[in-house]
Parts: C-alpha cells; structure tokens; sequence
C-alpha cells in the first residue's frame, strides 16, 4: 500500500525531474557545454514564480507564461556575457571552460539569492493547494499531477518546435555537425543562442513548478543540477521523451528507495545509480548518441 | 631560484611570526591561510598539472577531518591519525579513481562531485551531532601547534609539488593534460600519471582535513564534507594562477584575507565578488594573478 502510493508520488517528481534535465540536455546537446548552474537557474525560475505570487497573486500558473519568456531573456544575457565566449574553444576546452564558468555562476546565483531573499524555504501557497483526487485508498495531489502534465505538454511542444520549424531545424543540424551546418548556411551562432535561451526557459519553468508543488530555497541549485545530470546519464542525450522517462525512472527509484531505505537516503540512491551508469555504460541506458 | 628563496623565506617569515606578536586572530588568519594553501595547492595538481577537474574536493578534505578526529578523540597519537587519515583519503580516492578515469573530461567532474554529495548526506546521517573537544583537551587548547602544524603542511604541499613538477612523472602529467592520446602514443600511461596525481592530491586534502579537526573545537562532521571546500580550493586556485606553484599561494593569501576583510561586513558577500572574479579570470585571463602580475612587469619594463 504505502509501496504503491510512494510509486504515485514518485512518478509525479519525476516529470520535474525530466523537464530539468531536458532543459540541460538541449544545451548539453547543442551547445557541447555543460553548465553546472543548471540548478540555479532552476531556482531562480522558482523565485520569479514565488514573488509573483507573494506580491502581486500572480496565480503560479498564469505566472508561468511570463517566468518563461523572463529566464528565456536571463538565457540569452548569459549567453552574450558569459558562454559565447566558452564557445570559442575547441571541444575538450569548451567542456571544461563551460564546467568552470557554470560552478563560477552557482557561486554568484546563490550567493546572491541568500543575500536577498534570506536562507528560508519558501513555497507558492495558492487556495486550491490542498487538492487531492481520491482512487480508492491512493491520493493523488492535484497540483503535481497539472505539474507532470504540464511538463510533459510543455516537452511536447519543445519536440514539435524542434522537429518541425526553420529554427528548429538549424538547432538540429548544429547539434549533429556545426560545420556541416555552417557551410548549409545556417546562422550557427543563432542556433547556439536560440538553444541556450530555451535550456534557460525549461529550467525556469521546471523552478516555477518546483515552488509550486515543492518548496525552494537558494540551496536547492546543486540538487537539481544534479536530478538533471542524473536523468542525462540514465538516459543520454538527444532525446526530449527520453529526458521525459529517465525523469519518472529517477521518481520511482528514489520513492522505492523513501520504503525500503527511509527518507534520509532518497538522494543517495539517485547518486549511487548515476555513478554506476557512469562507470558501466557511459552512453546511458536508453541508448541515444551521446 | 628565486621562487626557491622566496618561498623559504616566507615559511621562516611565519615561523618566527609567534615569536612577535601573540594576537590570537593572526594566528587564526595564519592558520585559515595554511589551510587555504594546502587545499588549493592539492587541487591545483590534479586540476592544474594533470588537468582533471576535479569537483568533489570535499569528500576527501571531510574523509580525511573524519578519520582523524575521531581517531584523534579516541586516543591516538596525532601525527598517527593524521596519517591514517590521509591514507584513508588517498585509497578511498584510488580504488574511485580507478574507475572514474575511465570518463573522460566532463563525466569525470560530475562522478566526483556526486561522490562527494553522497559521501556529504551520509555523514550527516549517521552523524547527525556536533562533534566537540572534551573539558580535558579543551583546557589544554593552545593555538600555537595547530599554527605550526598547518604551517608545515602549507610548506610540505608546495615543496611536494615542487618536486614533482620538474620530475620525470610531473613531465608525464603535463603530458597527459596537454594531450593524452599524444602522451599514450609516446609511452607515457596516461591512467598511471592520472592516479598518481589523484593520489597525492587527495593525500594532502585528507592532511588539511586532519589539521582542520585538530583546530576546531566544535563543528558538525558534515560540514567537512560541504561542497564550499571544494569551492574554495577551485577559486584560489584559479585566482591565484592555475598550474603554476605559486598561483596557489598567492590566490590563498588574496582569498582568505578579502574574505575575512568582507565577512565583517556582509557574510556570503565574498562567493559573489570572487565567483564574478573567477569568471573573469576562466575567460579573460586564464593565468590569474601570476599572469596579471607577469603582464604588468612586461609593461613596466619596456
């Protein structure tokens, strides 16, 4: 019993965890940088969403559409101040530039997010927060369940997005080859920007989510940046739905974890698999290019 | 030549420096600093020589803290624990390695830094309490040993890695960081330099670790083990100048100071200005102050 409503609780953070860990991936894909502040921007996104409602009740929802298109503009100054220049480099060195400047940026985000907005844990509480649907003897909390649906909408259209416009496309082809793309014509640059600012995107709305159903304070950065890092190594890179299903993987083994292990060593076991997956199969278990 | 004077100099500067003053809060800075140094100059070469960045520090700083507090505590000689906490770092570090070096660049930063987050929740498990030094030890605290000895293991760490730099197995390490397909191709095995470096770099985190247990009175066993030692060692190292043997140094004596300067003012102010600055540095100035200092010395002497 308590198996099976842990599993339901599981899977619904593990769409979060998906939704970080596609916004990382894109970037990761695309851009060959790995920004370790992933979980930060994370956290900012839940800020954004926090305030919004704590001033102004913003509902957390209808905020939404506003936190995205804010840490989609957070992604492209980042992008221009910091990490075209990490860019430049040649592969082996952009990696390691991107790991530094990404550790550089956790420092300051969350340095920053204690010094104005204290060490409190703090989460969205809207009228409707207490919902659950009944199943017989489960609970289903209402707010994650639109969470999880919402993350998956939300990947959904990202895959359409990138499949099927212009902008889309040149993402692609700069991810599989940007010379090649290059020389087709495509604005590499742009393509590089355009993915950043929408890795960024993902990571605020995935915040946004997280105060709403979660709680946040500045110290959940190196958490999440490493759930995301966690679903990328479970399930490789190049694959939103991937992402999607390493995410609710991630959720039932750390809610089988919360039964036979107890809530203390929930974060461990995720660790534990992902140094495994590291050692053993370094191109991820569902097997995509890495 | 120089360097070699300079730094003796300096080490027999801070020796004699209890001799002048008996100001508690300089012997604790000089303690800070010590502590700085050897951490920083521990990571600087994995991180600077052989050129794996390495994320998850604090595991063996904590480990190292860990085994020989409570070894220490228990009964055992100090320069014993110490050591065995620096082996316990150093083979806990190699049979990891062993397998971490297998991934390449990137995977090999995050393996580490989720080592050190597991073994970081773990401890705080087990060991939820705060560890403090009896009525016994307590009376008898004196500041002077604990100066001395970070100060040793300050001067130990740069004299290692001086050693080892100009060495056949420093050239070796250089190799593999420049290129190590190049440096396999050559006969220089790229793992056996790697594990080398890892070994004595842990080895000396565990020893900073162990000074740290022996200095402070009273802190939770998790906190050795907090992701901010690894933040420190990264910072100074690259501040100061990575891959170089001062850089460290130098980036410590800079950190610690402004940092203790600042946190009169605005605790947590410092990781805002030194991470700007550490961006600044990766990008614009990748030698850090040893190159600034150089560059300036250019200018002026023309």
């Amino acid at each position: 019993m308590i198996l099976v409503q842990q599993l339901i609780l599981g899977l619904l953070v593990g769409g979060l965890y998906g939704l970080a860990a596609a916004g990382l991936s894109l970037t990761f894909g695309v851009l060959r940088v790995l920004n370790v502040a992933h979980g930060e921007l994370l956290m900012l996104g839940g800020y954004l969403t926090f305030w919004l409602f704590a001033l102004w009740q913003v509902d957390p929802f209808v905020s939404l559409l506003g936190v995205a298109p804010a840490m989609f503009a957070c992604g492209l100054v980042l992008y221009l101040a910091l990490f075209q220049f990490v860019i430049k480099a040649d592969e082996d060195l952009r990696i390691r530039n991107s790991l530094l400047i990404g550790f550089g940026l956790t420092l300051v985000l969350h340095a920053s997010a204690i010094h104005f907005w204290t060490a409190d844990e703090r989460s969205v509480t809207t009228q409707y927060a207490g919902g659950v649907i009944r199943m017989g003897a489960f609970v289903i909390p209402v707010l994650r369940m639109s969470s999880l649906v919402l993350a998956f909408m939300l990947l959904l259209a990202l895959h359409l997005f990138l499949s099927r416009t212009r902008w889309g496309r040149a993402i692609r082809a700069t991810a599989e080859d940007w010379e090649a793309a290059a020389l087709m014509g495509i604005p590499v640059g742009r393509a590089y920007m355009l993915a950043f600012a929408l890795g960024t995107a993902l990571a605020g709305v995935a915040g946004g989510l997280v105060s709403i159903s979660y709680s946040i304070s500045p110290s959940i950065g190196l958490e999440w940046t490493l759930k995301a890092l966690i679903v990328i190594v479970l399930s490789g890179l190049g694959s939103l739905f991937g992402s999607f299903a390493g995410g609710l993987v991630l959720g039932l083994a750390e809610a089988m974890s919360v039964v036979f292990l107890g809530g203390p060593y929930r974060i461990v076991v995720g660790l534990i698999i992902f140094l495994i997956v590291l050692v053993v199969r370094p191109q991820g278990l569902f097997g995509a290019r890495p | 030549m120089k360097l070699l004077a300079g730094g003796v100099l300096l080490a027999g500067g801070f020796a004699a420096l209890p001799l002048l003053t008996t100001r508690n809060d300089l012997l604790n800075l000089g303690v800070q600093i010590f502590l700085a140094v050897v951490l920083a100059q521990s990571w600087n070469l994995l991180g600077g020589y052989a050129g794996q960045i390495n994320l998850g520090h604090a595991a063996y700083f904590g480990l190292g803290a860990l085994v020989t507090r409570t070894l220490w505590l228990g009964g055992t000689p100090l320069l014993a624990a110490l050591a065995a906490g620096a082996l316990v770092a150093t083979a806990f570090a190699c049979i990891i390695g062993a397998t971490a070096f297998r991934l390449r660049g990137a995977y090999f930063a995050i393996g580490t830094l989720g080592l050190a987050e597991i073994l970081r929740i773990t401890v705080g498990n087990l060991l939820p309490e705060i560890s403090t030094l009896r009525a016994a030890e307590l009376a008898s605290y004196n500041i002077l040993p604990r100066y001395y000895l970070t100060l040793a293991l300050a001067a130990a760490s740069v004299a290692v890695v001086a050693l080892i730099v100009p060495a056949r197995v420093g050239l070796g390490i250089r190799a593999v960081r420049e290129d190590e397909a190049a440096a396999e191709a050559c006969g220089v095995g790229a793992l056996r330099h790697k594990l080398f470096a890892l070994a004595v770099s842990t080895a000396f985190a565990g020893l900073a670790g162990g000074a740290f247990a022996y200095y402070h009175v009273s802190y939770y066993p998790q906190h050795t083990f907090s992701p901010a030692w690894t933040f420190d060692a990264v910072l100074i190292s690259f501040i100061g100048g990575v891959g170089t043997l001062h850089g460290p140094v130098l980036g410590a004596f800079f950190y610690v100071i402004v940092k203790e300067y600042l946190a009169l003012r605005w605790v947590e102010f410092h990781l805002i200005i030194f991470g700007v600055l550490f961006m600044l540095v990766v990008l614009f100035l990748p030698g850090g102050l040893v190159e600034a200092w150089q560059r300036l010395r250019r200018l002026f002497a023309r």
